[in-house]
């Protein structure tokens, strides 16, 4: 072949990365060009239980899909609604916590535990964030880092929900199968989810407070109100992750305070793509099997976190999904003239 | 009378932990969530210094106070910088770079009870018949000569004018030639120093661990809010406030929550006055 | 003219850290007419603005819109009743397109009352509402102008970009912070008769400018704010003429412009 034969297409790629997805219907290689990375991220997902060797691994995978979920409320949070969270623990433990009771105390079943805690988690979250709520700048990502260690010292103080022993023995899901493809099924559920709803005329609404406070106002609604449903919204993901940790791993307690749960969602939002959606996902797929097996440095992996962190944002900030995603729309092919 | 005594001294340790941080952000409205942690570098250069390497005291905290200095301008030329005025990245850049630094030490070993800084002169003496270490009487000492230094230094001195400056409008400040990347890398490192000095003045009343950076960091926040973020004399006036709100739930409730204390004051702050008590940040906001 | 001002603004006063930003402001607005507000830079305009629409704490004084006190309301609950303002600096969603722009007033509890399109849920509704409002405020509907995203908009189409923001909510009054400034001559020719048109939709104005000619064009009464105070009010001819005007604005060329030309 030479390169006479050869020509590049170059043109028409330009146009359908900016004609929105409606070049599709052309061929099915427009369609497939459009839903490849799609599927291959969903089928992906449900494979990846069946093809990991060892139960250890499944377990990973799971916290995987924990972590997803809170990196997705992060990215939503941050990205479309402009609130920087930095207490993604705060939506665990509360999740967690409640989960906990209502099984251990009340004896409900797991089905009835998981949407009860992810609403009534997120109910409470929202109500604790709203004093931050109407103000701009760092306040909501200072109070939000305050929260979760002021809920261990709470609990610690007044030894409540089993103080710092926390509560065991709860049920955990019927087996090891149904519980990852539950996480993973709620990870694809909430990531394109999400990905629809900011899109969706309230979405943009979302996108308008964080783009520019002022004129939402001046549009006469309040800003206070959407950005507590937004917080709401994300705290219900959170907690749900949460909820679904404290049936695996069966214990509830003050360690779901700690500050794991809320660096890493955002180290993996930061490298994965903020903005993206998709990004914090792969993001988390990327950092939580490395912090596994990281996992004999102890505390040692939060620093690697932080630094892998400050890298990326402040040498890579568009991160991987972005990044990957310009590659993929400046791929060209060679045809055959 | 106790809680006289200990709730001055307990404002100052508050305000001396919450300068550093308000200096910052007020110059340079960068968050500095890294405050924590270069306050415990902090006591571990000085510890550093005086048991490994056996220099006096007063040699070891000079040189303590110049590290964390620099390591705070090295922070802001290499980190902040990049994403100054982004304030999502503003926020998590500065997080993580505390983290890195506090899970790093922890790793590295530092915690335990064995960290401990001598108090410069050991003894007490008898306050209207109250006990106090000489060690705390020089802390509020040391805490009244570094906020009337820091006056005099940022009403008398040409560097503290343009940092006032650069608090009050920094574009007008750049139009009167002042560097704004300058200044906040000024701010930044004396806002380090600060921390670094307020170490090495509170350290030697408790162990040297890591947490404290944690404690510290949040306690610093919550007196800059209640005292409007930004403004230093405010922050000195809320120091007093939650100092001796703190003394007094640890007297009549127990010490477990002196933490809850900040938090509840940061949110009434918000709800009651999100200025703060001092902030007029908010108001020139909207002037639009 | 009604009985019951549309707005009534009473001894508005506002003071910011020591300075008297506005000193016992009182005005009427009636329905359907025009009200200039002119004055040197920093006499409280946009101040006066700002606290008629809710977006700054007035210190004393009462604002009535049509009989009702909504002194010391929320901006949002404001707007809800019908008073919209425009923002001198403009504030577009910068990453939307310029139709976007309009779906997120659009979803605003007021627009969703009086807006005039079934139901309002479906998705598309609100975009073609938004392209029919451009439309009406001077954006070519078939070219592409419209679909851009707000950050690539010039001056102009983003100052008509403020005013159908306002349009979207269906307003009964709209609080115009300097429309005309920033424009060419051509833009400001073609401005004119979109405010004379909103005029004659029953639409009341207050219109703050700099551009004194056109404004005297359009507007009915003129008021003339100097130093946070009220210097007086007025038919445009009789403002020209006053002698205490010329004072205020000693030395503006637009002025003596205005002058020649009436």
């Amino acid at each position: 072949m030479t390169t006479a034969d050869r020509r590049k297409e170059r043109l028409d790629r330009g146009i359908k990365v900016r004609s929105d997805g409606i070049y599709a219907l052309l061929s099915w290689r427009e369609l497939g060009y459009l839903v490849l990375p799609r599927l291959v991220l969903i089928a992906g997902l449900l494979l990846l239980p069946l093809v990991v060797p060892s139960l250890y691994w499944q377990r990973v995978i799971s916290n995987v899909c924990l972590y997803a979920l809170l990196a997705l409320s992060f990215d939503f949070l941050a990205h479309y609604v402009g609130l920087v969270s930095l207490g993604g623990a705060l939506f665990i433990g509360t999740g967690a916590y409640i989960a906990a009771l209502l099984n251990k105390n009340l004896g409900l079943p797991l089905i009835l535990t998981i949407p009860m805690a992810s609403v009534s988690g997120a109910a409470i979250c929202t109500l604790l964030l709203l004093p931050c709520l109407p103000l701009r700048g760092v306040y909501f990502a200072i109070v939000s880092l305050m929260y979760p260690l002021a809920m261990m010292r709470i609990i610690e103080a007044l030894n409540i929900f089993g103080g710092t022993d926390g509560i065991m023995g709860i049920d955990s899901f019927p087996n090891h199968w149904v519980e990852q493809y539950f996480v993973l099924i709620m990870v694809l559920l909430f990531l394109f989810g999400l990905r629809r709803l900011v899109n969706l005329d309230i979405g943009l609404v979302f996108r308008g407070v964080k783009d520019n406070d002022q004129a939402v106002r001046a549009s006469g609604m309040s800003i206070t109100y959407y950005k507590a449903v937004a917080v709401f919204i994300a705290s219900a993901i959170g907690c749900l992750a949460g909820a679904c940790l404290t049936h695996i791993y069966m214990f509830s307690g003050i360690s779901l305070f700690a500050l794991d749960f809320s660096i890493l969602p955002i180290a993996a939002t930061v490298i994965g793509g903020g903005g993206t959606l998709a990004g914090p996902v792969i993001g988390c797929f990327i950092l939580v099997p490395i912090s596994e097996l990281l996992r004999e440095f102890g505390t040692l992996r939060i620093a690697f976190y932080a630094i892998i962190l400050m890298a990326f944002i402040v040498f890579k900030s568009e991160g991987l999904m972005v990044y990957g995603q310009r590659k993929y729309h400046q791929f060209e092919r060679w045809v055959k003239i | 009378m106790e809680i006289l005594i200990y709730g001055t001294i307990n404002s100052i340790a508050l305000a001396l932990m919450a300068l550093g941080f308000a200096l910052v952000y007020g110059i340079s409205r960068i968050p500095n969530f890294a405050h924590g942690a270069i306050y415990v570098v902090a006591g571990f250069i000085t510890w550093t210094f005086l048991k490994v390497v056996g220099l006096g005291y007063f040699l070891s905290a000079l040189i303590a106070i110049l590290v964390t200095g620099i390591l705070g301008a090295l922070i802001y030329r290499f980190m902040l910088i990049r994403v100054r005025g982004m304030a999502i990245s503003e926020i998590i850049a500065s997080y993580a770079i505390g983290l890195a630094i506090l899970e790093g030490l922890r790793w590295g070993g530092f915690k335990g009870m064995t960290y401990t800084l001598p108090v410069f002169i050991a003894g007490s003496v008898t306050l209207g018949g109250v006990p106090v270490d000489i060690h705390r009487l020089l802390l509020i000492g040391i805490g009244v000569a570094v906020i009337a230094l820091l006056w005099l230094f940022t009403h008398y001195t040409r560097i503290g004018l343009a940092l006032r400056g650069m608090a009050q409008d920094e574009r007008a400040a750049l139009m009167l030639g002042i560097d704004s990347d300058r200044m906040a890398l000024l701010a930044t490192a004396f806002g380090s120093m600060l921390a670094g000095l307020a170490a090495i003045v509170l350290l030697p009343l408790g162990n040297i661990v890591v947490e404290a950076g944690y404690n510290v960091l949040i306690l610093a926040i919550a007196v800059c809010i209640v005292g409007g973020l930004g403004s230093w004399m405010g922050a000195v006036l809320a120091a007093f406030l939650i100092g001796f709100a703190q003394i007094l739930t640890v007297v009549y409730l127990g010490s477990h929550y002196q933490m809850v204390v900040a938090l509840l004051a940061i949110i009434f702050t918000l709800i009651m006055r999100p200025s703060g008590l001092f902030g007029r940040q908010k108001e020139l906001e909207e002037r639009v | 003219m009604s009985e019951s001002p549309m707005l009534h603004v009473e001894e508005a006063t506002k003071v910011f850290g020591g300075i008297l930003a506005l000193n016992r402001v009182t005005f009427d607005v009636h329905q359907g007419e025009i009200l200039g507000i002119i004055g040197p830079n920093g006499s409280g305009k946009t101040t006066l603005i700002n606290c008629i629409t809710g977006f700054v704490r007035m210190t004393s004084g009462k604002v009535f819109f049509k009989g009702r006190d909504i002194t010391g309301k929320p901006a949002h609950k404001i707007a809800d009743l019908g008073v919209t303002r425009t923002f001198q600096i403009m504030r577009p969603y910068y990453t939307l397109p310029a139709y976007k722009n309009l779906v997120i007033p659009l979803f605003s509890p007021r627009a969703k009352r009086t807006g005039g399109w079934r139901g309002g849920g479906k998705l598309g509704d609100r975009d073609t509402v938004g392209i029919d409002i451009l439309e009406e405020i001077g954006f070519e509907r078939d070219s592409f102008v419209p679909y851009k995203l707000a950050s690539s908009l010039p001056t102009g189409y983003l100052k008509r970009l403020e005013l159908a923001r306002c349009l979207a909510l269906k307003p009964e009054i709209i609080l115009c912070d300097e429309v005309f400034s920033g424009l060419s001559m051509s833009e400001i020719a073609s401005m004119v008769p979109l405010i004379e048109r909103l005029q004659m939709d029953g639409i009341t104005l207050i219109m703050i400018e700099h551009r004194l000619r056109e404004l005297f064009r359009v507007a009915s009464r003129v008021m003339v704010l100097n130093f946070g105070e009220k210097l007086l009010e007025g038919r445009p001819e009789e403002v020209m003429a006053d002698e205490r005007v010329k004072t205020a604005y000693f030395g503006s060329e637009e002025v003596e412009e205005v002058m020649t030309y009436a």
